[in-house]
């Protein structure tokens, strides 16, 4: 029998020590201090607020395979994503090896239950590539990283210190992780190669084949020694790592798996103001939302140790971009900084202060326009929105409203529109004797039943220039047959921006109204034209008779040939879609609009590079046009400079704000006559038959 | 420090369109909503921001029927510590003196270091405050912009015309009609009026202050309104008409013709 290489589980240091014990010492010392440092983590998560994040169990296993196992949303950056794929493959592949290495640290030629025969083999074959990959894509990382320094990954000053040398850290670590595992296997392999032993299929090009060929000349006593080292670098490396995890960025690695699995399952819905508390008892809470830090809630706490700071929020951020103080990959950031200093790995506890005023701004805070971009980004499931409502709603708790925005919530208040008009004006769009020629609307606050309700909410209602979005929606749903009143002096706002800016009883209270008037119409459906009364009615009331936009009707209409539309009569414009947030992003509608603008004749119609699930936010709707936030330059004009780009020249909308602000923006941007603004009621109006 | 505030309530400009009664000779008032003053919401802010600083009450007071307890609640959500409605209807009709003859008679009753007004009300005519001080014999600073609480004194600020600052002292106690801009008023809501919801508004009438009946009210007035009336357009007034677009236009026009532009 050739003589066969000694293992750290047999091998005596220096003649006398029994490496065995190092091999057995180091695992306890690792897992118990492992132990140690998560039971501090987990103490913030302890005392944080309830959440409810058990439901839908279905939804989150196929959120964990799809979202955690599949990294759907990593390839959304290509390269990034694709480097990340492989290291997380490989660190998957790769546990199972490593679970085993520690073992054989103390017993000799230790196979995991079920890895002696063929799995074995094909499993040593794929775990040596994955190494190999690993590897590779750590130094590319590590060349991106440190070298390249993509602009996203930038710290800017008053967020604090850069985090390319923990992040290229990280890197070396892993990279000394596949390194030694490597060497210690092609030690062992050349040692038994040198002494005649049958050659082992290895998979060729991987580090293992690699290294045994660089090692084949190599004296038998120095792979021996090499066998020795390595094993103990890997098995230093494994428990510095772990243990060094949940110290940063790479918390990740540990967390991911619960982050997706506990992510939000429903869109376009905001939390409750305390889960576990209804509508009827928010008078009894003493306060409301988050003011300090044990004021998110657990699920919240663990995004904050979930983030791996790989900036795509704040890259797709729309008030990011335009120089707003706000970028959501620091939100997070600095909670997390906070968590920690806080909740110090040993000692006391430390008490949290009001958030806005130690780690946070006001404006910051107000900076969000909820368009939930961040979110749709994140590919760990960190949620933005409940966060910065929550935040909200300490804020307006305290008092911490801007002027700017206390008019229109004051005029909220008494008269159930940000403007202050009188409530028997809200109907005033559809009463002028011209009008009434074309189309009769029915008043069902006054007399009269209908199938469906036409909501028509505030902006619709009273801005001179939106009221003929009111009149075009009347056109159509009159021409597709559809028997449809309005609530006139009886429909308040919507409440879409009052629950999302915080202001929880005010909303309450639109919504109770609103509710009671809709059910008392007895209508089976409703219909709006605008996206955030579309959001609301849909996902934040209950018990309302099912909700739709005018873009789905049409697109229904269309193909039962209920409506039909004439060839375009601008043939010589292009055309392109924005997707509204609230209609798009927060409730997956993207097609109808499409369809309906192909389904005219002729028109040209080019895609925006941002678009769908990727649209970028006008400029904010409701509450957000009476804030007056600091910023560089208008997201309106960004994104007319994008529809631009793309070749257009009308930019068509579906929701009232996104005309407003797009109709400013293009004037902002000196477009005047190159561009025009176009709501999509408008165009189909022009192309009725 | 002790801190008296005087409110009123006042049909809100911002939510209102403002027609005549059929009498002509006041605002038609069926379909109006009413809030605090908006002076006076500055004067409460910095009342509560002068006692979170040095300590002591802000009481917030008016005159007025049972629907000025609303503004009121809304002073004391913001954070005033008590509030009195002084109403009676011996004081309807009352004029600038009839309302300072009033809460003269209140001030007495407590101890008040600073007794603060708004510079003026919506729909007023700025007496009460000079009055107040003038009836008490206190010193007064009007259309202060700036306060610096002192032991026994204060400094009051106050902008000139073309924009300069200017600070004096004055002894304690004494009279102040606050200007808006002079902080940021905190946000009230309906969570909050909520919460201060159940807390007792003493109510005060002629007799409780010892106020004459024949002093204040209608009876009281020197000073009658006599009309109440939207002014005839005139020489060189134009109103532009139709939509937003079509006013813009009209007016460059104008503008232009002028050689404005």
């Amino acid at each position: 029998m050739t003589p066969s290489i000694i293992g750290p589980a047999s091998y005596k240091l220096f003649g006398f020590f029994p490496t065995w014990i190092l091999a057995f010492v180091l695992p306890v010392i690792g897992i118990g201090l492992f132990t140690y440092i998560m039971a501090r983590r987990i103490a913030p998560l302890i005392r944080a607020n309830p959440d409810n994040r058990f439901d839908q169990i279905g939804l989150r296993v196929k959120n964990l395979i799809i979202v955690w196992l599949g990294q759907v949303r990593q390839p959304r950056y290509m390269l990034a994503g694709v480097l990340h794929i492989l290291i997380f493959a490989g660190f998957l592949i790769l546990s199972i090896r490593s679970t085993s290495l520690v073992i054989i640290g103390f017993s000799d030629g230790f196979v995991l239950p079920g890895f002696g025969g063929v799995l074995g083999d094909v499993y040593n074959f794929i775990k040596d590539y994955a190494a190999t990959f690993v590897l590779i894509a750590c130094i590319i990382a590590a060349v991106r990283r440190g070298i390249f320094k993509p602009k996203r990954y930038a710290v800017p000053e008053k967020y604090g210190k850069d985090h390319t040398a923990e992040a290229v850290f990280v890197l070396g670590v892993i990279s000394t992780l596949m390194i030694s595992e490597s060497l210690f296997e092609a030690s062992e392999l050349a040692y038994e190669a040198a002494n005649g032993a049958a050659e082992h299929f290895l998979a060729p090009l991987s580090l293992v084949w690699i290294f045994k060929k660089l090692l084949s000349a190599a004296p038998l006593n120095v792979l021996q020694g090499l066998h020795i080292f390595t094993y103990f670098v890997h098995d230093l490396a494994f428990f510095f790592f772990l243990n060094f995890l949940p110290m940063g960025k790479h918390f990740h690695v540990i967390t991911s798996i619960f982050n997706v699995f506990f992510m939000r399952v429903k869109k376009g819905n905001i939390k409750p103001v305390k889960y576990g508390i209804s509508d009827e008892q928010l008078d009894d809470l003493e306060t409301f939302g988050v003011k300090k830090l044990e004021d998110f809630t657990w699920k919240h706490m663990l995004d904050f140790y979930s983030c791996a700071d790989c900036g795509r929020c704040s890259d797709q951020c729309p008030a990011n971009a335009v120089g707003r103080p706000l970028s959501p990959r620091f939100i997070t950031i600095k909670a997390r900084d906070l968590i920690f200093k806080n909740y110090p790995m040993s000692g006391k506890i430390f008490k949290s202060k009001l958030l806005v005023e130690d780690i946070y701004t006001e404006d910051e805070i107000w900076s969000c326009t909820t368009c939930g971009a961040c979110e749709e980004e994140c590919p760990l499931g960190i949620e933005y929105i409940d966060k910065i409502v929550d935040l909200r709603r300490g804020m307006v708790d305290e008092g911490l409203v801007p002027q700017t925005l206390q008019k229109p919530l004051k005029a909220l208040e008494k008269r159930g529109n940000p403007y202050g008009k009188m409530e028997k004006k809200r109907a005033e769009w559809a009463e002028s004797k011209e009008f009434q020629e074309i189309c009769q609307v029915k008043d069902l606050s006054e007399d009269g039943e209908a199938d469906t309700l036409y909501f028509v909410d505030s902006i619709t209602s009273y801005d001179d220039n939106m009221q003929d979005i009111a009149r075009r929606t009347a056109v159509i749903l009159d021409k597709a047959g559809v028997d449809f009143g309005i609530l006139g002096k009886l429909e308040k706002d919507s409440g879409n921006e009052v629950l999302r800016f915080g202001e929880e009883m005010l909303y309450q209270d639109l919504k109770s109204q609103n509710t009671e008037a809709i059910l008392e119409t007895g209508v089976k459906q409703i219909v709006t034209a605008d996206p955030h009364a579309f959001n609301a009615l849909k996902n934040d009331y209950k018990g309302l008779p099912p909700v739709k936009h005018i873009s789905q009707v049409v697109a229904e209409k269309i193909e039962s040939g209920a409506l039909s539309l004439k060839s375009c009569q601008t043939a010589d414009k292009v055309y392109v879609y924005h997707d509204p947030c609230y209609l798009g992003r927060h409730n997956g509608v993207y097609e109808a609009p499409r369809k309906a603008m192909d389904a005219i004749n002729g028109l040209t119609r080019v895609e925006l590079e941002k678009s769908r699930d990727r649209s970028f936010c006008c400029g904010g709707g409701g509450l957000m046009l009476f804030y007056e936030p600091e910023e560089e330059t208008r997201m309106g004009v960004l994104r007319v400079n994008m529809a631009a780009e793309a070749g257009a020249n009308v930019i068509v909308t579906a929701c009232p704000f996104c005309l407003v602000n797009i109709q400013d923006a293009i004037k902002v941007a000196g477009k005047e006559g190159e561009m025009e603004a176009l709501d999509f009621t408008a165009l189909i109006e022009q192309h009725l038959e | 420090m002790e801190i008296l505030v005087c409110v009123k309530r006042v049909p809100d400009t911002a939510e209102n369109e403002f027609e005549l009664n059929s009498a002509g000779n006041d605002l038609d008032r069926d379909d109006l909503v009413y809030s605090v003053n908006e002076w006076d919401n500055y004067a409460v802010e910095e009342a509560i921001q002068i006692v979170d600083k040095i300590g002591g009450n802000v009481t917030v007071v008016t005159v007025g029927d049972d629907e000025s307890e609303e503004v009121l609640r809304r002073e004391m959500a913001m954070g005033a510590n008590n509030g009195i409605l002084l109403t009676d209807d011996a004081f309807e009709g009352s004029d600038g003196k009839g309302i300072a003859t009033i809460l003269k008679a209140e001030v007495e009753k407590g101890k008040y270091d600073l007794i603060m007004t708004g510079a003026q009300a919506d729909e007023g005519a700025g007496q009460v405050g000079g009055m107040l001080a003038a009836m008490l014999d206190l010193p007064y600073a009007s259309l202060v912009n700036k306060i610096e609480p002192g032991e026994g004194k204060i400094k009051v600020g106050r902008e000139i015309e073309g924009g300069n600052q200017e600070m004096n002292e004055i002894e304690l106690p004494c009279v102040v009609s606050i200007q808006t801009g002079i902080n940021e008023p905190r946000y009230v809501g309906i969570r909050g009026i909520r919460k201060v919801a159940s807390v007792e508004i003493p109510e005060k009438g002629a007799s409780d202050l010892g106020v004459d009946a024949s002093a204040v009210g209608e009876a009281g007035a020197k000073t009658k309104r006599v009309d109440y009336f939207v002014p005839d357009l005139g020489d060189g007034a134009e109103m532009l008409e139709g939509s937003t677009d079509e006013i813009i236009t009209a007016l460059i026009e104008k503008l232009k013709a002028k050689g404005g532009l």
